[in-house]
């Protein structure tokens, strides 16, 4: 018997489903603007601008106020002249990047106090000392000059929205799958499923398509909005980035399917999730790179679910790589998927 | 006459310290076109039992056979011809009652339009509404709706019309006669004793996980001997109360039990009993403060059978 194809279960398992979310005005908030919120605090919070001023304090004494003169020459030093305990404190407290104390000592005319660990610390020594060597007469030898280099792709905004993507992925994947299963098994909905001839694949698979659908202008709200706020380009194909972003939603929804698949109350299922996605936060890759994991850990967090997704998003969008580039990181992608899919489907509890 | 329902033997125990046997050997056969109620307090087996009929729990020992098949085997056979509703299912609340049903309709082969399973449940004015908006009788209504839109042969319902107001409770009644006349099946669980005596051609009842009896309403009231009762009630002075079984030795009384405050005695014949019970009561000197009479119930079926009310809670499954 042939039936027009909206009265085939999977459209309609997925309309209700697109239906209910569309209806929801919170997950929509969730799912569209906040993550827009995010690019955009993270973007200010870490634009990049050139260092605009330092902070230095000169500790008052006989030589302080010729200190002073010398510093005031380049006008990014914001020059303080304080008692020691004083420019101590302001050091400690951050106040202060670094403090000039002129030394009477017979190996040294300047004694410099700073935290090495600081990057604002280490430029502003050598910036200071720059100026105090040439101000007592220091000649340069080579003749250098300055090209500054600002090109889009190597700010850390463009690093950071592969990273959000990949985020946005994996949250959007697990909670939405997540949480509306284990909703349904509360409200004895799956067992009234259970009880009519509806096919499980069926089933599960809306599940995750419905996620795909609700993915898709997410990113593509985030890739314009990046490109207008922050002028955030993709250097490889938007093809590849499309494809990406599909596989990256059908992993986590996989993901998200198992987590739920037997979660009876919405307590177990959030900490489940938390329990698999707080690896992937602190180490795939979000915010920062990888790399700087100890090796021992590198093999670990390279397989987690979210660090090849990341990781494929930045060589296509920074580096513009082609689809054999990635080829590793789309495998591992498609396997956590594929098995995360079958497990949930063998897992299942419907009631 | 082929069977709508047949199962020999069922148990069902889940695993635990100790164990809880739930269902312990429930033999059943219903008839097709039959209306066929399980009664029983909670915890009596009842969901249980109707949960492995339904093909939602699998039975620890035994076989259940619905409409020919085995759940064993030809478990989707069955779900294509059966149509239920749960005790306690929540549709999404922000789908219309037509999207509802559309969603189920796609689920089966055959069946009648949402449309049309609407038009049974009559509620062709809600068709758009959400199920948010609906009251708790017509969101019932509903549930029997996702039942009846897949066109079953049988149906069952637990407990379709507990915490339902009268009139949602009539409304409901009248789709279930409604089914049965077209010639449907029904498998219904209850707890009250007047839904089992109005809707049901044979009655179950149910205790700690077996069947106590089973029978036509008319004859399990008749089997009390009595299908009369008489409830009356004394001042009680003090410790001078009456004893629980006072008036079983009246002549015509077949049974004397006492249900809080109240005095019930099962009789054949009032006119004869009430005058013998009032000059007693006159001898013994107690006041009478009130005294009627009323037709036997399954209630007092239950009662007379397992020394407990139908409302006594049972230790849950």
């Amino acid at each position: 018997m042939s039936r027009p194809v909206t009265m085939h279960p999977l459209f309609q398992l997925l309309k209700v489903r697109v239906l209910e979310f569309a209806r929801q005005p919170e997950a929509i908030f969730w799912v569209y603007v906040f993550p827009l919120i995010m690019v955009v605090a993270l973007g200010l919070a870490f634009r990049s601008e050139p260092v605009e001023s330092m902070a230095v304090d000169i500790q008052e004494g006989p030589e302080a106020q010729a200190i002073k003169q010398s510093l005031e020459t380049d006008p990014r030093f914001r020059v303080t002249l304080s008692s020691e305990q004083e420019a101590r404190r302001r050091l400690r407290v951050g106040k202060a990047e670094l403090i000039v104390v002129a030394d009477e000592s017979a190996d040294a005319k300047y004694r410099y106090l700073f935290d090495p660990t600081r990057p604002g610390s280490m430029l502003a020594r050598n910036a200071t000392d720059d100026v105090l060597q040439r101000a007592a007469g220091r000649v340069d030898v080579v003749a250098t000059t300055d090209t500054e280099v600002r090109d889009p792709g190597s700010r850390y905004i463009d690093f950071l929205i592969p990273g959000l993507i990949g985020m946005g992925l994996m949250g959007g994947g697990m909670w939405g799958v997540g949480f509306a299963i284990v909703d349904m098994r509360i409200r004895q909905l799956l067992k009234r499923f259970l009880g009519t001839p509806m096919k499980k694949s069926h089933f599960l698979t809306a599940m995750m398509t419905s996620r795909l659908l609700f993915t898709v202008p997410e990113i593509v709200v985030l890739l314009v909005f990046s490109s207008l706020l922050f002028g955030v380009e993709n250097l490889g194909s938007y093809g590849l980035v499309g494809l990406l972003v599909v596989l990256g939603g059908f992993e986590f929804a996989g993901i998200g399917l198992l987590v739920a698949s037997r979660a009876k109350t919405l307590e177990a299922v959030s900490g489940l999730m938390n329990l698999v996605m707080i690896p992937m936060w602190i180490g795939s890759g979000i915010f920062f790179s990888p790399d700087r994991f100890p090796e021992m850990a590198q093999p670990f967090i390279r397989l987690l679910p979210l660090t090849p997704l990341i990781s494929a998003l930045r060589r296509v969008m920074l580096e513009g790589v082609g689809i054999t580039a990635i080829g590793t990181e789309m495998g591992i992608i498609l396997v956590w998927g594929v098995v995360t899919f079958a497990l949930a489907l063998r897992v299942f509890r419907w009631d | 006459m082929p069977y709508a329902i047949e199962c020999r033997e069922l148990t069902k125990t889940y695993p635990g310290n100790p164990p809880v046997e739930a269902v312990r050997g429930v033999d059943l056969l219903v008839e097709e076109g039959e209306c066929f109620g399980v009664l029983g307090p909670n915890g009596a087996g009842k969901t249980t039992t109707i949960e492995i009929l339904e093909g939602l729990l699998t039975a620890t020992s035994g076989e259940a056979r619905v409409l020919g098949h085995s759940w064993n085997s030809d478990g989707d056979a069955i779900r294509q011809q059966i149509g239920i509703s749960l005790q306690e299912t929540r549709l999404s609340e922000k789908l219309s009652v037509l999207e509802t049903l559309r969603l189920f309709r796609s689920y089966y082969q055959d069946g009648i339009t949402p449309e049309a399973a609407i038009r049974r449940v009559s509620l062709e004015e809600k068709a758009d509404s959400w199920i948010k908006n609906l009251s708790g009788g017509q969101k019932q209504r509903v549930a029997v709706a996702t039942a009846l839109v897949g066109d079953p042969k049988l149906l069952f319902l637990d407990e379709p019309t507990t915490g339902l107001d009268p009139q949602s409770r009539r409304e409901l009644w009248g789709i279930i006669t409604d089914f049965r006349s077209k010639g449907g099946t029904i498998l219904i669980t209850t707890h009250y004793m007047d839904e089992a005596e109005r809707l049901c051609d044979r009655v179950a009842i149910f205790d700690h996980g077996r069947i106590l009896k089973l029978d036509t309403p008319r004859n399990l009231i008749a089997g009390l001997g009595a299908d009369h009762m008489i409830d009356f009630q004394v001042r009680s002075e003090g410790d001078e109360s009456l004893p629980d079984d006072y008036g079983a030795d009246l002549p015509g009384v077949s049974a004397a039990r006492r249900d809080a405050e109240h005095h019930c005695l099962s009789v054949a014949e009032p006119h004869v009993v009430i005058p013998a019970l009032l000059s007693k009561l006159q001898t013994d000197g107690h006041e009478l403060t009130s005294l009627s009479t009323r037709q036997a119930t399954l209630e007092d079926v239950f009662v007379h059978l397992t020394g407990r009310r139908l409302d006594d809670e049972e230790d849950p499954s």
